[in-house]
């Protein structure tokens, strides 16, 4: 069989629209695919692995979902049950994994740059499904198609990304992935966990909460993890809650048709107030089954 | 037994100690320069060695070197490490104390001393512990370490967070008359940090360190050195802001010195791109600012040395992702093009230049050589500066690899290298060990 080019989905960052946007359509044609129970088999007889260095419910399902869906076998790799914990690399591991036959590895793992480790050894695809606080391309690609799939275009619109920028790999994937299709990024949050260079990457900060909800056409809400109050950046998660949470209050200082959006898991009451998860303005579902038929998409061009 | 007798003919002779720029014959006999001469000097016996169209420098002197022996011999050894040493133009080095064992005691001084003394390359002096095992918690046996030969105190990989242990050791080594060299990060600014705070490091996703971790850290040590008095020597400055607060603590006459590192003169954090954990090290690299400042500290004589922090690291230390990576680079055998590139850009005038690798480190510290002074040790590094060549980091002569500079265009080499009158690197190779 003649060697073919491999694709490897690491970062949004450099995809051109036009790769977003078909890749996009791709994922239209699964969803009804999905919805109809008549998927397309583009995978039958391939082998996908997902190799998950760190946990993950979620992400991982969604995956695995997906790459059955395209007729793929799976194997199922968790840190836990693995060598890992006896010193075996997170190089030997994925050469192992390739020299099983596998079409394309999808990796999570809590270093920044690991899936590109894993990619300059290895020759089959690699899908980053989340590497440290870098990047989540796929998350983000669910992301910005769901708002596609709401407006019909995101040129002109206003994202604001709500949080924990910081240790935010969805906000940097989104960053890139949202302004390629157009839209502008605002960012809010607490100013320990703003990072530096976000306006040199082509977003903006807000002037205030405030101000950026009355502004925003999606907010997408961050996760916010305990570890930030014990590591000092934040002093209290319930301080966090009162001062930067989207409470029912702010919620109402939306745009008629906002939306808000979170990757999940949310931690309810903390950054999203339950009213609010659960009220009209939210799409958080309709993102985790978009969720599967983009990263069909994305297998189906990179295995 | 004495070494044979050298003339090195018609070399253009730059010995900014001296104030020499000429063309000069210069004769070492008995592990001296016994003359430096306008007029041909007669080689009376001794061989002669045409250097014409090459420079005849002081022997370089690097004041911030990981030889990693004992502990790491799979990274480096004194062996290895004086070869890259004498490669790269290099008559002496500083050996840093973070072994396993660390030099904290005599007895690790003298292994070093008997392993520099076996290998018969460049001369090495050891650097001594500031705290016992580098905890940064008591003090070592500073007394003990200067008597066993350390040029320096240096908990150097770490800094020394506990001020008031920093306090109590420049005022202890001020009796000694030694210098206390330290490593500026103050860890609850790095925190686990990989990269300078900035566009690149958010981009990547890596926690950023802010350069307040080395500046607050460089002002704390210099109010310290104020107060108690002492010597103190700023190592691999980095930071804009550093420079700026050794230039005005310079000019209000408190004992300090500093060097810097070719990569922190060299690059910005644009060489992280891709995770590239060759370009990885402590202090990070930085910005373009801060390249710019490190620059005119050395051209104005804020910066005193040019050293290397050669940290030679194996494979899998570096073969991970970033932030697990191991810090540092081997620098010994590309120092000389690096600084030579300031020169061409304008930064340096050439004697400054020579003056920062050889006397300027050797008066920082007090060591002896660093100019070619008849009756002073025959440590001469002769220099074909505008030799072009690719860096190919598996022909280094380090046992380690870990560069940012591999593939890159130089212009300079060493040709010669002699310690002690002794030709330890001829000719551009190693010259085989004599049968005694």
């Amino acid at each position: 069989m003649k060697p073919r080019a491999r694709h490897s989905l690491l970062t949004t960052e450099g995809m051109s629209r036009s790769e977003v946007e078909s890749l996009f359509a791709r994922a239209r044609v699964h969803a009804r695919g999905l919805e109809s129970g008549r998927s397309v088999r583009a995978l039958e007889g391939k082998v996908v692995a997902n190799l998950f260095f760190e946990a993950s419910t979620r992400t991982r399902l969604s995956f695995e979902r997906a790459a059955k869906a395209l007729g793929a076998d799976v194997l199922n790799f968790t840190a836990q049950a693995s060598s890992v914990v006896k010193g075996e690399t997170l190089m030997d591991t994925v050469r192992n994994v390739e020299a099983m036959g596998v079409a394309a590895l999808v990796i999570r793992h809590s270093a920044s740059g690991a899936a590109h480790l894993a990619a300059r050894h290895v020759r089959c695809a690699v899908v980053n499904a989340g590497d440290g606080t870098h990047a989540h391309p796929s998350q983000a690609l669910l992301d910005a198609f769901t708002l596609h799939e709401r407006w019909g275009s995101l040129d002109g619109k206003t994202v604001l990304i709500l949080g924990d920028v910081l240790h935010s790999r969805v906000a940097r994937s989104n960053l890139f992935c949202l302004t390629t299709l157009g839209a502008h990024v605002v960012f809010a949050g607490p100013p320990t966990l703003m990072p530096a260079g976000l306006e040199e990457m082509g977003g903006r900060l807000a002037p205030s909460l405030e101000a950026a909800l009355a502004e925003a056409d999606a907010v997408m809400v961050l996760r916010v993890q305990g570890e930030r109050q014990t590591a000092g950046y934040l002093p209290s998660v319930r301080e966090y809650a009162r001062l930067y949470g989207l409470s029912a209050e702010r919620a109402a200082r939306l745009r008629p048709g906002a939306v808000v959006m979170h990757p999940g898991p949310v931690n309810r009451g903390v950054e999203l107030a339950p009213e609010v998860a659960d009220g009209p303005a939210n799409v958080i579902l309709a993102q985790v089954s978009h969720g599967v038929a983009v990263r069909m998409a994305i297998l189906e061009a990179c295995a | 037994m004495s070494p044979p007798a050298f003339v090195l003919r018609g070399g253009r002779v730059m010995d900014p100690a001296r104030g020499v720029d000429a063309v000069q014959d210069v004769l070492l006999r008995g592990g001296h320069v016994v003359a430096t001469s306008d007029r041909p000097l007669a080689a009376d016996g001794a061989r002669e060695v045409d250097v014409s169209g090459l420079w005849v420098c002081p022997g370089f002197i690097d004041l911030h070197v990981h030889l990693r022996e004992p502990g790491d011999e799979g990274k480096e050894t004194i062996l290895t490490g004086t070869r890259a040493a004498v490669a790269g133009g290099y008559t002496a080095v500083v050996a840093m104390p973070n072994t396993r064992p660390p030099n904290d005691s005599a007895l690790v001084t003298r292994l070093v001393q008997e392993r520099a003394a076996a290998a018969r390359l460049a001369r090495v002096w050891p650097a001594g512990a500031i705290s016992k095992g580098l905890a940064g918690e008591e003090m070592a046996e500073l007394g003990e370490l200067a008597a066993a030969g350390c040029v320096c105190f240096t908990d150097d990989g770490r800094p020394v967070m506990n001020a008031g242990l920093m306090r109590r050791v420049l005022q202890y080594a001020r009796a000694l008359g030694r210098p206390v060299m330290v490593h500026e990060e103050d860890l609850t600014l790095a925190a686990g940090g990989a990269l300078t705070e900035g566009t690149q490091a958010t981009r990547l996703g890596l926690l950023p360190i802010p350069r307040s971790a080395e500046v607050s850290m460089v002002a704390r040590d210099l109010v310290l050195l104020e107060e108690v008095g002492g010597h103190l020597h700023i190592a691999h400055v980095s930071c804009a802001e550093s420079v700026r607060l050794l230039r005005e603590a310079k000019a209000r006459g408190l004992r300090v010195t500093a060097e810097a590192a070719p990569h922190h003169f060299t690059l910005t954090d644009a060489a992280v791109a891709e995770w590239n954990t060759d370009a990885k090290m402590t202090p990070p690299l930085r910005g373009p600012e801060d390249v710019a400042a490190v620059r005119q500290g050395l051209a104005d004589g804020t910066l005193d040395a040019i050293a290397t922090d050669h940290a030679p690291h194996g494979i899998l230390d570096k073969q991970l992702p970033f932030a697990e990576a191991a810090n540092g680079v081997v620098g010994l055998e590309t120092a000389l093009p690096l600084t030579l590139a300031l020169v061409r850009a304008g930064v340096l005038p050439v004697a400054r230049a020579i003056e920062l690798l050889s006397s300027g480190p050797a008066a920082a510290f007090g060591l002896p050589g660093g100019q070619l002074l008849p009756g002073g040790p025959a440590d001469v590094t002769v220099v074909d500066p505008v030799a072009e060549w690719t860096v190919e980091p598996q022909r280094f002569h380090s046992r380690s690899r870990n560069t940012p500079f591999a593939g890159m265009r130089m212009v300079g080499r060493v040709v010669h290298t002699f310690v002690g009158g002794r030709p330890v690197f001829f000719e551009g190779a190693l010259e085989k060990e004599e049968t005694p």
